[in-house]
């Protein structure tokens, strides 16, 4: 099993989700996330003041899938977050030990 | 009596009335979300707390038949002797009770304008011990000295048709005085203190151009022409003004902001204030257009002079009122209205401007020494400042026990106290040093 995490622009959340669907994904986690990356947020101004915002919102998605679909998901991902400009987000993939669906206790890939 | 008058007069003490919930949304808009309810709180309180002080004693100080031009007697303590005929000498065509019931809403507006100055860490119980004092011993007496019959400002001759001095240079020195005493908050200028709902701000912005129309064209005292002058030189000051401000955020970083545009709005009908009955509708347009720009360069000062006047009191209403009762000397005409006088560019020479000045320099000196005063005062009583706990986790909870915004179930947003953030975490800051003044 893997989990697929990625980090994207809040306002991409419905593409991405609709592309996750389209590779048959049966859950998603999506939680508000605050970061920078290499851009280094954005400048707000107040009354003459003005702000560098280094902390910019984010949307972290996270996807708990089978080993094989992980490369689909990934891809899925991408196409729905992919602005070209600066500040897109990243996907990364990692190994899960146990996974166990708490109602049922099925545990392993029939828990996903 | 005229009934006209006094159906006009009593709609425009509500418009009044409504202006400090208005003032409440603009401050509370840019203030952060810890501190939103504590900042609304201190406007919307006033209400209450002058309402009544102004019917037990602060009329009567004000309004009561004059003592040495200085003070009111205590002749109207209680409302007595405030009754439905009209007194000859305030408002000859309204009850009396309706003129006292118009200038009540402009005693509560004024300290609540002052809490912007000391917002995000004054003690609530601080606060309303000051506001009573400062209403009873600064805004009474001043209040007496402009407008009242014998009046000593008044009799010299100095121009104020709706508070300029009164109301707001009153409130802009007393602010500059509470953020010397108080201090700055905790992390200014080395964190960001963002405005938490700017549409708060712009909806309160709109509710203050709303009710001023109660305030300055109310001011004749009467539904006429002169009213009507007021409204219409209100209402063309504060759209230059708000143009003002546009173009000097534009000229600075070629873009306009929704904060600049309401500050600029707020700004103009302050400077128009002093003056609306006394000019035309292009003098009162200069007026605004002035005051949009000065103002928009008067907010940086603070950083310049170091003082933490959180919303910008000073620089709005300190600055922009006396910008406006000094420019009354230079756009006042006689044509307009008979009751006021002729400036420099009506063919009055400079004696009205330097009536003006006087006006200015008095209510400076004095909203300022005695408002010190009585911080100090306040300070030593129960003390100003909330502990440094409760400025970082925000006063809504400390003071309040309450949380403006609760999106869990489990109560507000804020409790309990959440661990404060570095003071270099998210942002970092650049103020208009060298280009403001």
């Amino acid at each position: 099993m893997k989990l697929v995490v990625a980090v994207i622009k809040p306002f991409k959340l419905d593409e991405v989700k609709a592309a996750l669907e389209g590779v048959g994904i049966q859950g998603l986690t999506v939680t508000d996330a605050r970061g920078f990356g290499r851009q280094k947020g954005h400048t707000e101004v107040y009354r003459g003041a003005e702000y560098q915002v280094e902390l910019l919102p984010k949307t972290r998605i996270e996807v708990l899938v089978d080993d094989e679909a992980a490369d689909d998901v990934v891809k899925a991902v991408v196409a729905g977050a992919r602005t070209g400009a600066i500040g897109d987000g990243k996907v990364w993939v990692l190994p899960v030990e146990q996974a166990l669906r708490i109602r049922t206790g099925e545990m392993g890939v029939d828990a996903l | 009596m005229d009934t006209g008058d006094t159906a006009f007069v009593l709609i425009s003490a509500a418009l009044v009335m409504f202006m400090t919930p208005g003032l409440a949304l603009f401050y509370g808009g840019m203030v952060r979300a810890k501190n939103v309810l504590a900042t609304v709180m201190q406007s919307f309180f006033t209400i209450g707390l002058v309402s009544v002080l102004w019917v037990l004693v602060g009329y009567s100080l004000a309004f009561g038949p004059d003592k040495g031009g200085l003070i009111g007697g205590l002749d109207y303590v209680g409302f007595a002797n405030v009754g439905q005929a009209p007194n000859p000498d305030l408002s000859p065509t309204i009850p009396h009770i309706a003129y006292a019931c118009f200038q009540m809403f402009f005693a509560v507006i004024t300290p609540a304008l002052i809490t912007g100055a000391f917002a995000e860490r004054m003690k609530f119980s601080a606060f309303a011990l000051f506001t009573t004092l400062w209403l009873l011993i600064v805004y009474a007496p001043l209040a007496h000295w402009v407008w009242a019959p014998g009046g000593w400002l008044r009799e010299f001759g100095a121009l104020d048709f709706a508070g300029g001095t009164v109301v707001h240079m009153n409130a802009g020195f007393a602010a500059l005085a509470a953020a010397i005493v108080i201090g700055k908050r905790r992390g200014f200028l080395k964190e960001a203190m963002l405005p938490h709902a700017l549409p708060f701000t712009v909806l309160g912005a709109g509710i203050l151009w709303f009710g001023w129309f109660g305030f300055n064209a109310g001011s004749a005292l009467a539904a006429n022409g002169l009213a009507a002058t007021a409204f219409i030189a209100t209402n063309t000051a504060t759209g230059a003004a708000l143009l003002g401000w546009c173009l000097v955020d534009w000229l600075k970083r070629r873009k306009t902001t929704t904060l600049g545009a309401a500050s600029g709005a707020v700004a103009g009908l302050v400077a128009i204030t002093p003056a609306a009955g006394y000019v035309g509708p292009m003098g009162a347009m200069a007026i605004g257009f002035a005051a949009g720009i000065v103002c928009a360069l008067a907010v940086g000062l603070k950083y310049r002079f170091g003082y933490d006047d959180a919303l910008d009191v000073v620089g709005v209403h300190g600055i922009g009122g006396m910008l406006g009762a000094l420019l009354i000397g230079v756009f006042a005409t006689t044509a307009v209205n008979s009751a006021g006088a002729d400036g420099l560019l009506a063919g009055g020479g400079l004696t009205l401007l330097g009536k003006q000045a006087v006006a200015v320099l008095v209510t400076l000196a004095f909203s300022g020494i005695v408002s010190f005063i009585l911080l100090k005062l306040v300070d030593l009583v129960v003390g100003l400042r909330v502990s440094e706990e409760e400025e970082l986790a925000g006063l809504d909870i400390g003071e309040h026990e309450e949380a403006g915004y609760a999106f869990t179930e489990g109560g507000g947003g804020t409790a309990p106290m959440p661990a404060p953030a570095p003071a270099s975490s998210s942002a970092t800051i650049r103020v208009p040093q060298g280009d403001s003044a």
